[in-house]
């Protein structure tokens, strides 16, 4: 090669391919609000806002919007993802640990990997995944079989394997993994399994394991004693939905989930810490700075696994939580203090607060041999449906539904790799529809300021934009844009599909674009 | 391996898989049948109804006679593979409770077999006569269509006799708006009819009474009373109302008595056995 070719293949390099792969920095994933055209990681940044800054699409402009590409992923049952959108190439999951790489302008495939996933593995709530982190040159998955891999950005190819936990036990990754610094945070799955919790933080280099928070503490830790004898070895508190990360003061705040069994308090006296709490971890070590639990002692299943969102206003610095129990709660993020807790849908376990302002349950609230109703249901108020915050507005946007069920318990031994639920529930002969709604709540008064009722309760997540619009999905398979400020539907398009899975956006050449996942595939709007 | 002998193997692989599932390695065993119950509440109560008793939606499985499954194996890979065409899902896939191993399977069918009632609850009534009044005097059929003969208007119900339990279809009866597209959960909400109650006006001041087919925050299929079916957008319609009052009268012991009804219920059930 001759020099000026070898100029000719260098600028030729830098224009096709630089602008597509370029590495991913710490640095970019702590300014991701710079740069509005790239969604770089589950919550599209550290404060778990689900916001863009993009406003080409608006409110003036989103009833001409129309269909870009569709992206079939032949996978079947739920599609949970997130994409993450990077320079022009877009990642996601689907099912049974697929990943892969689309031209984000064209939906057209650059690389696919599936796991070859055991056929015994255990997950709880069907075999999904709800997405990817990138850093480097590198994405990471957590895998069904509770494995944490590294793939190349640019070919799909396995970088490295690591195994975090034993499948066969019912541990499990659905999780999108967070990454913070060089590493990869990610959060195990088997509440239902009776697996011990924890949260993990990996090399992002060399899979190396760098810290592992056990969300249930050992014998001689704090909080062991809120365990009845030996049922803190089998004591769920999994970690299954994304965190969030204040670089301020170098913390996680990552969200836990029920102990187990999910639905007998009986041989588990206590309030079971770690679960159903919100755990601010030193980033670096892993250890715990506070913790606030929302409902002690869970009896309903009601993980307080949802995305937890730094919010911060006239001089506070506050965290939101939409929880599946009916609450909506606001907590200092400095230390962990309560500052409110409001219900946002309907709810009849708790009448009463603690001293701390904390819901408490009432005496009617604990599941019967028979069965009892109380309300939320075992699916909760929101669930896993990611919520957000549009700071233009100064609203939390939240995926809720109105349902109630019948809980009943009965005893039930623990057996490894078997599901420990001690007992389950099911609708109430009176039960009325479910009723399914995006809310529009106030942090600062927890008042809900505006709704829209679906015509039954959708598992879509929710994204807002600096064009004045809200964006969800519904379970008749309608992506729709609202006004943000009224919640009245301005456009929508029937995909086909029921969603699971929230939305997000960037842009490609000063193009916007909105896409999320519906039925088996992934959906790409714009202006046309 | 070479072409042929692993043809014989994979054929062998098949009948001893075939072989395996043929009969229930836990028949009869109490331990068993007590661990089914705990695999029943998480993955078939929802439907099934506590002591399998049946719910609103799954039929009574303490009847002997399956209408699906004659045998444990049979039973087996409904449970494994769904009723395809019915509200039956394939395991691990109601969105409710976990996959189930074949032994957590084999062990639901052992607490089946042991809630079973031998004598059938449902000899009361009598068939001949329900069906006389299901096409006369009760006026069933002027919306209600079995095996092809009847109306369009409520929900076919060739199949009721077999999904749902005897008291929900006496409920249905006597209180039809009590169930009325209750409760659905998403995995069983392919329900092609949910039946509410609904008043359309469209723009030119037509009025549509009837009840919904489908329906979503855009759109929604309206049948009238006619049987016509009307595809509308909502946002073109002077105005849109659904209830929750069923279109069915409600049947008191004044217009049907309880030894009437037991024979129409009688007459569904044997309908639904076929």
């Amino acid at each position: 090669m001759n020099s000026r070719d070898r100029v000719l293949t260098a600028v030729l390099v830098l224009f096709v391919l630089s602008p597509a792969f370029a590495q991913v920095t710490y640095k970019r994933l702590l300014n991701s609000a710079k740069e509005p055209q790239n969604w770089m990681m589950y919550s599209g940044d550290y404060s778990g806002k689900r916001f863009s800054g993009l406003d080409q699409i608006n409110k003036s402009n989103v009833r001409a919007m129309v269909a870009k590409w569709v992206y079939q992923t032949g996978a079947t049952g739920k599609l949970e993802t997130s994409p993450l959108e990077v320079d022009g190439i877009l990642y996601a999951t689907a099912q049974d640990d697929r990943a892969f790489a689309l031209d984000a302008r064209t939906g057209r495939p650059i690389w696919m990997y599936q796991r070859q996933v055991p056929s015994d593995i255990r997950p709880c709530c069907g075999r999904v995944n709800r997405g990817l982190a990138i850093l480097g040159g590198k994405v990471f998955l957590g895998t069904l079989d509770a494995h944490v891999i590294a793939l190349d950005a640019k070919t799909g190819a396995v970088i490295w394997d690591v195994t975090a936990a034993d499948y066969r036990t019912g541990h499990s990754f659905t999780v999108a993994p967070l990454v913070v610094k060089n590493l990869v945070i990610i959060g195990v799955s088997g509440g239902e399994y009776g697996v011990r919790g924890f949260i993990d933080a990996y090399d992002a280099d060399t899979g190396a394991r760098k810290w592992r928070f056990y969300t249930v503490p050992g014998p001689g830790e704090p909080g062991h004693d809120t365990w009845e004898g030996d049922s803190w070895k089998v004591g769920g508190a999994p970690a299954w939905n994304t965190g969030t990360y204040d670089p301020a003061t170098n913390q996680i705040f990552w969200p836990t989930g029920n102990p187990a069994p999910s639905n007998r308090g009986a041989g588990r006296a206590g309030d079971n810490l770690y679960s159903n709490s919100l755990l601010a971890l030193n980033a670096d070590t892993g250890k715990l700075n506070w913790y606030f639990q929302f409902t002690k002692h869970d009896e309903h299943d009601w993980d307080a696994t949802q995305v937890p969102i730094m919010i911060d206003k006239d001089g506070k610095h506050l965290i939101a939580q939409a929880n599946r129990n009916g609450f909506f709660y606001v907590i200092d993020r400095a230390t962990g203090k309560l500052i409110s807790a409001t219900a946002y849908g309907k709810q009849t376990w708790s009448d009463s607060k603690d001293a701390d302002g904390r819901p408490v349950a009432n005496k009617n609230a604990s599941p019967t041999l028979n069965g009892h109703t109380v309300c939320p249901g075992a699916l909760g108020t929101t669930n896993f449906m990611a919520p957000s915050y549009d700071p233009q507005t100064g609203l939390v946007y939240v995926t809720a539904r109105d349902q109630c069920d019948i809980f009943s318990t009965a005893p039930q031994p623990y057996e490894a790799g078997h599901a420990y639920y001690g007992s389950a529930y099911f609708p109430s002969e009176d039960a009325k529809p479910y009723l399914g709604f995006l809310k529009a709540i106030d942090p600062a008064t927890g008042e809900i300021k505006e709704k829209f009722q679906h015509t039954s309760p959708t598992w879509s997540g929710v994204l807002s934009t600096a064009g004045g619009l809200v964006f969800s999905g519904d379970a008749e398979g309608n992506f729709i844009a609202f006004d943000a400020a009224s919640l009245k539907p301005l456009w929508h398009f029937q995909m086909g599909g029921a969603v699971y899975a929230p939305p997000m956006a960037f842009a490609i050449d000063g193009k916007e674009y909105v896409a999320i996942a519906a039925g088996s595939a992934i959906y790409a709007f714009g202006l046309p | 391996m070479e072409w042929r002998s692993g043809l014989i193997a994979f054929v062998f692989a098949i009948a001893t898989l075939l072989a395996a599932a043929a009969q229930n390695p836990l028949a009869g065993n109490a331990k068993a049948a007590k661990a089914g119950e705990y695999e029943f509440r998480i993955n078939c109560a929802l439907c099934h109804g506590l002591g399998a008793h049946g719910g609103g939606r799954g039929p009574d499985l303490t009847r002997a006679k399956k209408k699906y499954a004659h045998n444990d194996a049979e039973m087996f890979q409904i449970i494994s593979n769904g009723i395809p065409g019915t509200a039956m899902p394939a395991n691990g896939t109601n969105g409710q409770g976990v996959g189930m191993t074949d032994e957590e399977i084999w062990q639901i069918i052992t607490y089946i077999r042991s809630q079973e009632v031998k004598a059938p609850a449902n000899s009361i009534g009598n068939p001949a006569h329900g069906k006389e009044l299901f096409y006369g005097d009760a006026n069933c059929s002027l919306c209600h269509m079995i095996n092809g003969k009847g109306g369009r208007f409520g929900p076919e119900l060739s199949e009721v006799g077999a999904s749902r339990t005897r008291a929900a279809i006496v409920d249905s009866v006597r209180n039809p708006s009590h169930h009325l597209a209750w409760g659905l959960a998403e995995p069983t909400k392919e329900f092609p009819q949910e039946y509410e109650s609904v008043t359309a006006v469209t723009a030119d001041g037509k009025e549509i009474k009837g009840v919904t087919l489908n329906e979503d925050s855009f759109s929604v299929q309206i049948m009238d009373t006619n049987e016509q079916i009307h595809l509308l957008e909502k946002d073109k319609l002077k105005s849109f109302h659904t209830s929750r009052e069923s279109a069915m009268p409600k049947y008191t012991t004044d217009t049907l008595s309880d030894k009437d009804l037991d024979d129409i219920v009688a007459y569904l059930v044997s309908m639904g056995a076929k």
